[in-house]
């Protein structure tokens, strides 16, 4: 293949993935006129702000945003800990059961929750974590990909740094903070974005566990508008395209790092 | 089997088990104990409001009359079995355009595997607009062009394929980047020495590239196997499963018996036929996969 001819077929590529993203993106900038008036008009012919005024006006989006936010900010936080943690004490520790331990947590990737909604249901009930984002929050916090690329990534760091914090005195909290977290930052910014983004882009849990509007996240929002007889699409568009933002900046900023979450295999998250 | 002690390495129980204690108590309250006690529901006549009936395997017996049940297994089987030979298709396609290093094709990159970190429903929604039956751009370009519109989603027929369609137009890039990893480790001496021998290029696919890209065509496709099995968002926001019941899959099936008609018990007893799809599909991706999770 010759190069001109490759560049040709990567161009083409390109638009088809995202033509999509850019139609939207060019309609949420036409008045709702232009947006039902043939025929159709590619580049909007008056180009207005107005559908993000009013989807910002309408139905709590701010609101929502809000929500999603916290829920993925606070979710990320807690499974970047909670897994690294994880991660050291697989890689760097030799007690009964380790095995055991890592082989149950790498299975549990068998059960997803499309399989165990009805349980869970039922389980966060009796909790009395439905109707709350905590009850988005804590049940997934724990991901077995994420576990399993902390422990593959702090196996390559060497023993004796920790042989020398030990002979130093240091505790193993210590050691935990000062010694892994550090040295472990590039698959911490891995695991940071793949759960920053399965946690802005779910839509199950909160479909579950979320039924009042006070605690709606984003897609649940976007999902209902949807799911309405007449649905408003000037206001749609733009809180779709609003809603891809924080997914956007992530993208950008780190585009580095999803590559090698992407070619980990099997990733969940 | 005794470890040998590794340098630097202490045998110490408390302190990993303090360190692992949080991953534990979430895996075991919120996955094995709801897998547990979901088994157990599907033996019960189950629901929020009333009582709940210890039954046998009545709910199974009923599943073999469910037409349903059976309708939207097949669906699911329909989608599936097409989604999962397109995507490897389509995405060991891209990957032998996107893996040469070129100038620019980082970026290129990105936008192909760009859709894959949008979510179902804003997928969904962009789609929706794209191939709406009125107001798409789709049907405006078609009766521009002189031909008739295509009912893409209002369709039975063309709602599945619909599906099919944006569901591996979101996944390739996804899947590309597996194969591009795959076709990197390949050492280039392979090639040379073919070239050497005056093999074609195609001869070169058929006898190098793809015995060596077999482990990654496996993954790829248990993975897009679980993927959609497991469809819902999508198609929810799509279709809402239908035209009729034309695009109604097994998890949309098991939300609506268990939650809008609170029939728990029958929703758990379902959730285990996926289950036990989805776990012999991951059971053999776990196998497949056994030596990295084995020791460093």
């Amino acid at each position: 293949m010759s190069r001109t001819t490759r560049y040709i077929l990567l161009g083409f590529f390109t638009a088809l993935f995202i033509f999509p993203i850019m139609w939207v993106f060019l309609s949420s900038l036409k008045p709702q006129s232009e947006l039902f008036s043939f025929p159709l008009s590619i580049l909007p012919n008056e180009p207005t702000l107005n559908n993000y005024f009013s989807a910002f006006r309408e139905g709590d989006f701010l609101l929502y945003f809000k929500n999603s936010m916290f829920v993925a900010v606070t979710a990320t936080l807690i499974t970047v800990l909670i897994n690294t943690m994880a991660g050291y004490a697989l890689s760097k520790f030799i007690f009964k059961g380790r095995d055991i331990i890592f082989y149950v947590m790498i299975a549990t990737l068998m059960i997803p929750l499309q399989v165990i909604m009805v349980p869970i249901f039922i389980l966060l009930k009796n909790l009395g974590m439905l109707n709350s984002l905590w009850g988005i929050i804590i049940p997934p916090a724990a991901t077995p990909t994420g576990i399993f690329l902390a422990r593959q990534y702090i196996l390559t760091i060497p023993n004796s740094l920790i042989e020398a914090a030990r002979i130093d005195g240091g505790g193993e909290f210590f050691i935990f903070h000062s010694i892994i977290l550090p040295l472990a930052t590039p698959i911490i910014a891995t695991i940071t974005i793949f759960s920053f983004m399965w946690r802005w882009n779910d839509f199950l849990w909160p479909f579950i566990v979320i039924s009042t509007q006070k605690y709606m996240t984003v897609q649940l929002a976007l999902a209902n508008f949807v799911g309405q007889y007449q649905i408003n699409w000037a206001s749609l568009l733009a809180m779709t395209m609003i809603s891809m933002v924080p997914m956007i900046v992530v993208f950008l900023l780190f585009q580095r790092y999803f590559v090698r979450g992407l070619t980990a295999g099997g990733v969940k998250f | 089997m005794k470890k040998i002690k590794t340098h630097g390495t202490f045998e110490q129980t408390l302190t990993p088990l303090l360190f692992l204690a949080p991953n534990m108590l979430i895996f075991t309250v919120f996955i094995i104990l709801p897998a547990v006690f979901g088994l157990r529901m599907a033996f019960y006549e189950w629901s929020i409001l009333g009582d709940a009936h210890f039954i046998g395997i009545d709910n199974f017996r009923m599943l073999l009359q469910d037409q349903m049940f059976w309708r939207t297994l097949s669906n699911t089987v329909v989608y599936v079995v097409s989604v999962v030979p397109l995507t490897i298709v389509a995405s060991l396609g891209l990957s032998l355009i996107a893996a040469r290093q070129i100038p620019g094709i980082g970026t290129f990159r990105a936008f192909y595997y760009l859709p894959t970190m949008l979510s179902y429903v804003i997928v969904g929604i962009a789609w929706r607009w794209i191939l709406g039956d009125d107001l798409g751009i789709v049907n405006y370009l078609l009766t521009s062009a002189g031909a008739v519109k295509v009912h893409w989603l209002t369709k039975s027929s063309m709602a599945m394929a619909s599906l099919v369609f944006v569901t591996v137009w979101n996944r390739t890039g996804y899947f590309m980047m597996m194969f591009i990893g795959g076709l990197t480790a390949i050492p280039d001496t392979y090639y040379e020495a073919a070239k050497i021998d005056g093999v074609s290029r195609f001869q070169m696919f058929r006898h190098i590239t793809l015995p060596l890209l077999r482990p990654t065509v496996l993954v790829v496709g248990v993975l897009s196997t679980i993927e959609a099995f497991k469809a819902f968002e999508l198609i929810f926001v799509m279709t809402g499963g239908g035209p009729g019941y034309s695009t109604k899959f097994l998890v949309q099936n098991i939300y609506q018996i268990a939650f809008e008609e609170d029939r728990m018990g029958y929703g758990a007893s379902m959730s285990i036929v996926l289950l036990i799809i989805i776990g012999a599909f991951a059971f053999f991706q776990f196998f497949m996969n056994r030596k990295e999770y084995s020791n460093e």
